[in-house]
């Protein structure tokens, strides 16, 4: 898998996405949580909580938010941090959506 | 620069509490040891009767663990008395040897229980009632004889009478005094107070002089000075205390009945200090824990002051106790014995046994006694505190439990700011009505463990639950409380404006009603996806998006984000072939755990998300629904098929109730039961309504939580037959959807609005069969989920599919 990062992958056609509720993605090892937002743009993170490791792809989708599943910890997608009061981050990942492909950037 | 080496001799309430004020000051200023002649940390001495009585365990009153000894970085030795002092040098040695040397050396050696010089008092089984180990003796000795003496009827010796009783020991308390607690009582009272312990089992022997205490090895009696005898097994002496002083005698120390010390608790050595029940202060020794704390405050300002102190230092303390003997309550402040130029108020209902005495002097209250109501003490106690002038205050307003009309406010809200609640710890009504608003907290112990108060004698503890009833309880009656904080709306405004305008969808809630946020959050939209198919049954199109992971899979999510699989099995009733069913169904997908339910159903667990649909086709059998805000399952006894007590046919009633309202969301879980006679094998008492079968009749219950808030059942109806139990079920059912906020559950809703209230709207003919109609309503055209979802490619596709991508190298 090394050789392919920092090139775009392809993970889905965007109608497979669907708006408010999270698409989980698995890259080899890696779990991802896919968001189509109503703009068509599509925000990807780690599929875990920074709290305890929840299935952020199952939790309630408000915009560019997701509620962790587990303990309802809110998560800023864009950015990957907890919202205060509390605190910790998800990775974030770079999505270019070419002719509804979607693509992604994993970084090392 | 070096930090300056403090040294505490003596590791009980009066010396870590010292510490405790210094830590608060300046957490990095000193290099702390202590040392302590008792093998354990510091705990709470005044609740060793509390574990004696068994109402605390000896871990339950340790107030500082050695967690919190390592964590301040204070150096402890317990069972290793310092034995000498050099205030030349300034050092000091303990028994094993060890040395340390001090810039401040504090002593709070406490005291010693008083033993009378009676003959006999050496043997085996004569006691006191000090420490640990006495308790520990006692409890012990419990086990294997049967009659106890208690020498003293003060406070302590109540208190152990008490405990030795609880321990099913015979006690009499022998006392030298015509009434009890003589020191802390006036006679009306004392003599109130031994009529109620004799209710209890104990007995008394007053005006009783003991010559001497009889046996061999062991005690086996006491004998008096008017030649009367006693046999006893146990003699606990607690006839009073002597400070502990002898250390600070050899250590050159100004000793007069205790260690003597100055307003700043400086003894009479440079760098030497005493605190506690060893120390005396203008002439006075206490032996009561409210001093301790007052005198701690004050040595702790002293040290830490980089320039000597202008304040005044410590003054002294009023003198207040409490007794802590269940079911007694007595309390007494101040001088409360009549005076020349004293004048007193007194009330005293024979009875209701209450009395209480409040005395005067130039028109302030300057001591009171109160016995089997002593709700108005905190309040007493400001009033001597503050020297307030009483000369244009009624009776009730010194006395506000006085008055007597049905409305009476409590105590607590009559209370100012700046009144003390927790005497021991110097804790405001202000500052507990604070760390209840800004932290939100619901409990007397996370009121305890946020400002300390309650923590020490626990005599404020009713108070502290009364405020925490009061601010808790009038925010929900007076104050709105919105959704979210999405939302200035309460759950009643935002259901009528939906029902007002008409409004069908979540994301036209929010627009129409002005949400703050655009999308909402996870605590208001499945509260408005609720709301609206209340509104709409059959209309309304629920928002799969707005549903907690749960009601929108179909499955219980788990914590390493598997699913869990609970099957139908209409009132806990199942059979070979479904059996068989599962146990196949758990060989092909490896569930790694099968358990039944405390709802009798058995649970697949550790099963992933995209073989949800594939495990239900596999089972062929429908949604247990233990997933949803909705009704969950009916438990039952095996009632009259089987059992020899069953006055009913539990199983098939529950049979009946369960399928009845499969799948009816409600704003919380709902879970019923019904068992077939008073014994309740199916826990129905427990239940959100709970049916118990009696000879020709059921019992209904309702509002019963075994959750987090644990709840019983009330009683509400008793009916004939089983149609009038669906009939019932089915109005209050629909009224609690109606009626109560979204995840309130039945227990709480129940409380809220009163079960008379709830009573009194389904009494009414013409609204019962209106609810009946509506939640008919609601239930027709209830499908199963799993079906649903098997029915529809689409759905399993959004929902449960994952997207594997592969990597090609």
């Amino acid at each position: 898998m090394t050789q392919v990062l920092n090139e775009p992958i392809y993970v889905a056609q965007l109608h497979e996405l669907s708006v408010g509720i999270g698409k989980k993605v698995t890259i080899d090892c890696l779990e991802l949580a896919l968001f189509r937002q109503e703009n068509d743009d599509v925000l990807a993170v780690e599929n875990r909580c920074p709290h305890k490791g929840g299935v952020l792809s199952d939790g309630i989708v408000s915009g560019e938010y997701v509620f962790c599943p587990m303990h309802d910890w809110k998560i800023d997608l864009r950015k990957g941090e907890a919202v205060a009061p509390d605190v910790g981050c998800v990775k974030t990942y770079n999505v270019s959506i070419v002719d509804e492909a979607v693509y992604i950037v994993v970084k090392e | 620069m070096l930090k300056q080496k403090i040294i505490l001799i003596g590791n009980g309430m009066a010396g870590i509490r010292t510490l405790e004020e210094i830590i608060k000051k300046d957490p990095h200023k000193f290099e702390i040891t202590v040392f302590g002649e008792e093998p354990h940390p510091n705990y709470n001495r005044i609740l060793l009767s509390s574990v004696l009585q068994g109402d605390a365990s000896i871990e339950s009153i340790v107030l500082n663990s050695y967690e919190w000894y390592a964590e301040h970085q204070i150096e402890l030795f317990t069972g290793d008395p310092v034995v000498k002092v050099d205030t030349s040098v300034q050092t000091v040695t303990s028994q094993n040897g060890i040395s340390r040397s001090y810039d401040h050396l504090i002593f709070a050696t406490g005291s010693n229980p008083f033993m009378l010089p009676l003959p006999g008092a050496d043997k085996e089984g004569v006691i006191a009632f000090r420490n640990i180990q006495d308790c520990e003796t006692m409890i012990d000795t419990a086990k294997h004889y049967k009659k106890a003496a208690v020498i003293g009827g003060g406070l302590l010796g109540l208190e152990a009478a008490r405990g030795l009783l609880n321990l099913n020991m015979e006690v009499e308390v022998i006392h030298i005094a015509d009434y009890l607690m003589e020191r802390q009582l006036d006679d009306q009272a004392g003599k109130m107070l031994k009529e109620e312990l004799e209710k209890q089992g104990m007995t008394f022997r007053l005006n009783a002089h003991t010559e001497r205490l009889t046996g061999k090895k062991r005690v086996d009696g006491v004998r008096f000075k008017d030649g009367s005898q006693l046999d006893a097994d146990l003699v606990v002496m607690a006839v009073g205390i002597k400070p502990n002083v002898s250390l600070a005698k050899d250590s050159g120390l100004e000793v007069n009945r205790a260690i003597v010390v100055n307003d700043y608790m400086q003894t009479s050595v440079e760098n030497v200090y005493a605190v506690g029940e060893c120390a005396e202060h203008a002439g006075v020794v206490y032996g009561l824990v409210a001093p301790l704390y007052e005198q701690g405050k004050a040595l702790a300002e002293h040290v830490c002051a980089d320039q000597p102190l202008s304040k005044p230092g410590y003054q002294g303390s009023i003198v207040y106790t409490q007794l802590k003997v269940s079911g007694v309550d007595v309390f007494s402040a101040g001088r409360f014995q009549d005076g020349e130029h004293t004048k007193s108020i007194r009330v005293h209902d024979e009875f209701e046994g209450i009395f209480k005495k409040v005395v005067v002097e130039n028109n302030k209250v300057i001591g009171a006694v109160l016995f089997g109501d002593t709700s108005d003490s905190p309040r007493l106690l400001t009033m001597m505190r503050n020297e307030q002038d009483i000369s244009k205050m009624s009776k009730v307003a010194i006395l506000p439990s006085e008055n007597e009309s049905d409305e009476r406010e409590s105590v607590v809200v009559a209370m100012a700011d700046s009144e003390t609640i927790c005497g021991c710890n110097g804790v405001t009504k202000g500052d507990i009505v604070k760390a209840i608003n800004d932290q939100g907290l619901t409990t007397v112990d996370q009121v305890k463990a946020c400002t300390n108060a309650s923590r020490s004698c626990g005599g404020c503890k009713p108070l502290v639950a009364e405020l925490l009833t009061h601010a808790t309880g009038e925010e929900a009656s007076n104050q709105k409380e919105p959704i979210c904080g999405c939302t200035d709306l309460s759950h009643e405004e935002v259901t009528a404006e939906i029902k007002d305008k008409g409004l069908n969808y979540v994301r036209e809630v929010m627009n129409v009603l002005g949400w703050s946020t655009e999308n909402g959050c996870s605590k208001c939209r499945p509260a408005l996806n609720y709301y609206l198919g209340l509104n709409q049954p059959i209309e309304y199109k629920d928002d799969s998006t707005s549903k907690f992971v749960n009601e929108r899979l179909h499955a219980n999510i788990q914590n390493d984000g598997t699913f869990s699989v609970v099957p139908r099995m209409y009132g806990g009733v199942t059979n070979p072939d479904q059996l068989r069913k599962i146990a196949d169904v758990a060989d092909k997908y490896n569930v790694p755990l099968l358990k039944v339910t405390g709802g009798q159903r058995i649970d697949l667990l550790g099963i992933a998300k995209e073989d949800l649909p594939k495990v239900w086709t596999d089972l062929g059998m429908r949604s247990g629904y233990a997933y949803g805000k909705s009704i969950r399952t009916v438990k039952t006894c095996v009632g009259e098929s089987f059992c020899r007590f069953g006055t009913q046919d539990s199983i098939g009633l529950g049979v009946r109730i369960e399928k009845k309202y499969e799948g009816l969301s409600t704003p919380h879980k709902v879970k019923m039961a019904v068992s077939a006679c008073p014994r309740n094998c199916a826990e129905s008492g427990i239940k959100d309504v709970g049916i118990v079968g009696v000879e020709g009749a059921w019992e209904i219950y309702v509002g019963g939580n075994g959750g987090v808030d644990l709840r019983g059942g009330d009683l509400f109806a008793k009916v004939a037959t089983d149609q009038e139990v669906i009939d019932f079920i089915s109005s209050f059912l629909q009224f609690y959807r109606e009626d109560a906020r979204y995840l309130e559950r039945t227990s709480h809703w129940v409380e809220r609005v009163g079960l008379d209230h709830i009573k009194k709207v389904l009494a009414d003919d013409e609204t019962r069969t209106q609810l009946i109609e509506r939640v008919e309503l609601a239930l027709t055209g209830q499908q199963d989920p799993w079906n649903e979802v098997l029915e529809s490619k689409d759905k399993q596709a959004t929902l449960y599919e994952k997207k594997e991508v592969e990597v090609i190298n």
